[in-house]
């Protein structure tokens, strides 16, 4: 008689999940684009600084990074606590820079090793002492372009 | 014969590799991008080099920061908000008053013309690398500043919008010099 009676027995009617590869392949397509793949396995911790005068660099291949931040935790054992330099993935004095240098020219033609980019990628909390024994060292194999890596913001992050 | 339908294939298991994908790209991949600050390191001079010609004190705006993040700039003590100013208007000056296209104070005590004046930033090993960053920021912002002006005065764009010859001539306009000498040792 109602005509709002419940209605009884009927079961819920399936989601049809025809879309779903659809949005996955959508996040996929996302994360493809729009992240790169990891150089490394980091060994020290690094939160880069913040700077607004930003740039970015056009040729991916073109740039090498030297990793300098104190050890994570699991490696503080065997390099202690105090800032250090990771090549690739391994952590490095930076005497040892140079010959770095010289096997990441390697592999390119000369034109490209001309251009080579060295991106100090450090921890904001490090001190002037090590970077500029990195500095040392690339200037010693005379790899002059270098990249202060950083994050797009106000330097007032960096004060804090 | 008769004509058969295709069977149809099952596409329940899409989603399934769809996900496994996208997870190896979220664990292999990170965010990050090469973004930072360019700098061109000094040559390296050979060991039996001739003495770098001297520089009149009044072409050198010495930056000094000692262990402790504190800035001296020209002996004053100096906070890092104010910084770029004081660098645009040291650049800026046009001391000789040969450069046309400066709106310098014309401070007989400061830089003669942006060709010779030279930023100087000693650091000490203990200075903290965000403070250094962020010190090189703002003279960064401080030189892009001024060469904007420039190329909009001389040819209505932003530096970033110039031809490749334009940006150099902006460029030799305000030559960026950043002579850093080696950090002192605290003691």
């Amino acid at each position: 008689m109602s005509k709002f009676k419940k209605k009884t027995g009927g079961e819920a009617p399936a989601i049809s999940t025809a879309s779903l590869p659809d949005i996955v392949f959508m996040l996929l397509f996302f994360f493809m684009v729009s992240t790169v793949m990891r150089e490394v396995t980091y060994k020290v911790k690094i939160v880069v600084p913040s700077a607004t005068d930003v740039r970015k660099i056009a040729h991916r291949s073109l740039v090498s990074y030297i990793y300098v931040g104190r050890p994570l935790p699991r490696y503080r054992d065997l390099y202690g606590k105090e800032p250090v330099i990771q090549l690739n993935d391994v952590i490095a004095k930076p005497s040892d820079i140079p010959g770095f240098v010289a096997s990441e020219r390697s592999g390119k033609n000369e034109d490209d090793a001309a251009l080579l980019t060295f991106s100090i990628k450090s921890d904001r909390d490090v001190n002037m002492g090590v970077i500029s024994d990195v500095k040392d060292a690339l200037r010693e194999a005379q790899a002059y372009r270098v990249m202060y890596s950083a994050r797009k913001g106000s330097i007032r992050d960096n004060l804090k | 014969m008769a004509k058969r339908s295709a069977p149809e294939i099952n596409a329940g298991s899409m989603a399934d590799i769809a996900f496994l994908l996208l997870i190896f790209f979220l664990v292999t991949t990170t965010m990050d991008v090469n973004k930072g600050i360019e700098r061109r390191l000094p040559q390296k001079q050979p060991p039996h080099a001739p003495p770098p010609p001297k520089i009149q004190k009044r072409n050198l705006f010495i930056i000094d920061i000692n262990a402790a993040d504190e800035m001296l700039i020209r002996g004053k003590e100096m906070k890092i908000e104010d910084l770029k100013e004081a660098a645009k208007a040291f650049v800026d000056n046009n001391g000789t008053g040969e450069c046309a296209y400066c709106h310098g104070a014309r401070d007989p005590e400061s830089s003669d013309k942006p060709e010779k004046a030279v930023v100087a930033l000693k650091t000490d090993r203990g200075t903290s690398y965000k403070f250094y960053l962020s010190v090189q920021n703002e003279l960064g912002l401080a030189y892009k500043e001024l060469r904007d002006a420039y190329a909009e005065a001389a040819y209505g764009k932003k530096y970033a919008g110039l031809s490749r010859e334009s940006q150099k001539r902006v460029r030799e306009a305000y030559p960026m010099i950043i002579s850093e000498a080696k950090p002192v040792e605290s003691q």
